[in-house]
């Protein structure tokens, strides 16, 4: 049975971004987008998450810190890039400290453009990325079975 | 009586769960989660990978787990109440050494804040067994369930000591130092930083088993009339998710004074007064 498209546990983090995304990421949690009727839960921890959201360009800094929270989420799990920074570094591509888009240090299963992205574009992104999820863990299973 | 709680209490916990969050985000002006959102939370959490950080915490939540249903079980037997208090403490002391066992300075100090809220309840749970002792002449649950002296009207300190410590033990709003679905940055997830997966699962199903227990409790209070017993215990739940959406965290501090201060001044003074005037009635 597929549950995992009913209760999507999100991680927020704002890999260098102007804050602009996060603050729409969190405006979806706000009673008038209120993302919690999907089952969604902002966790703030990474091993009980399920979808990876992160905002802004990576810098050389979070680099290392990016990684570590992608590798202490517990499979399946999947990576959502929010604004045009996460998705290609944006204006700040070409500034010596920025590593550019978050696919550069980890794989980004879904890219919500915008500057800042709108709410309505992260939800829509958030659930395509559930679809995502759902592959993922009909593959986990399929390798467990074959094992 | 005590498998039918076994099988029923986490169904019926889980759908006090979830409708505990609906009435929260109705509170909240939202739609709020579908009602049986919590069982599809644990469902996911089975179906995730398994991350352990020491094979040892597996255990310890697994006992958690276990003497949380036996505590349940020895209730719904109409046991000894001090041999539930004594499996209930037992249980709470196997999760934080699961929190312990996993390497990590968040679940630490989960695991410290939770050893504190412990230590702020469990008197006035104490007192509610000697309490109810008095008026009943009996610890064994069945006998106080089924006694016909309205319990109520000889302890109404010790019944509004024992809400104090309920709001405690549910993880409310202003005691939720320990874990919260809430507190998103500032705590990580306190004592379950380190469960993911089926072990936190567990947990969850735990948390289902112990809401039953301490609604039953309630119900103690009321045994005289079967109708108001349950009608309290609605009300006494909904008073605890108001609670919960109109305050904020408060520090250990403020946690330590609420559950010693109720049980010194209602659940004490309560007894006091009960065994100098009405003992023997």
């Amino acid at each position: 049975m597929a549950y995992l498209k009913k209760s999507p546990w999100l991680l927020h983090y704002d890999a260098s971004s102007c804050n602009g995304c996060d603050i729409e990421v969190l405006a979806c949690l706000t009673p008038l987008y209120d993302v919690e009727r999907f089952g969604i839960i902002n966790t703030g921890n990474p091993k009980h998450a399920d979808v990876f959201v992160i905002t802004g360009g990576v810098n050389e800094m979070n680099r290392e810190v990016v990684k570590n929270i992608y590798e202490q989420m517990p499979d399946p799990k999947v990576v959502v890039a929010v604004g045009i920074c996460a998705a290609t570094g944006g204006v700040f591509r070409e500034c010596y400290n920025i590593a550019g888009g978050v696919d550069e240090v980890i794989p980004v299963d879904v890219y919500v453009p915008g500057c800042a992205a709108r709410p309505e574009s992260i939800i829509d992104g958030i659930v395509k990325a559930l679809g995502i999820l759902e592959e993922k863990r009909a593959k986990m299973k399929g390798q467990e079975g074959s094992a | 009586m005590a498998i039918v709680y076994l099988i029923l209490a986490p169904v019926l916990g889980g759908l006090i769960a979830g409708i505990d969050r609906k009435l929260t985000a109705r509170m909240q002006g939202r739609v709020g989660p579908p009602i049986l959102q919590p069982f599809y939370d644990v469902a996911k959490l089975f179906e995730k990978e398994d991350v352990t950080v020491t094979p040892s915490q597996n255990f310890y939540i697994l006992s958690y787990l276990v003497f949380m249903a036996v505590t349940g079980a020895l209730f719904f037997a109409g046991e000894d109440l001090l041999l539930l208090i004594f499996a209930f403490t037992l249980a709470h002391i196997f999760i934080v050494l699961g929190a312990y066992a996993a390497y990590s300075p968040y679940s630490y100090v989960g695991a410290e804040r939770e050893l504190i809220t412990l230590m702020a309840y469990e008197p006035m749970i104490i007192l509610t067994a000697i309490g109810l002792y008095l008026v009943t002449g009996s610890f064994y649950v069945e006998t106080i369930a089924t006694s016909q002296v309205p319990v109520i009207l000889y302890l109404p300190g010790v019944f509004l000591g024992f809400l104090t410590v309920l709001t405690i033990k549910l993880r409310k709003s202003p005691f939720d130092i320990s874990t919260s679905h809430h507190a998103h940055q500032e705590l990580v997830k306190g004592l379950t930083t380190e469960f993911s997966g089926a072990t936190l699962a567990k947990i969850e199903i735990a948390h289902w088993y112990e809401t039953v227990v301490l609604l039953g409790i309630v119900y103690l209070f009321f045994g005289f009339n079967p109708l108001l017993g349950l009608a309290v215990i609605v009300v006494a739940y909904i008073l605890e998710i108001f609670i919960d959406n109109t305050f904020s965290r408060m520090k250990w501090q403020m946690t330590m004074k609420s559950g010693w201060g109720s049980a010194a001044i209602l659940g004490f003074l309560n007894l006091v007064v009960l065994y100098y005037f009405y003992l023997g009635v």
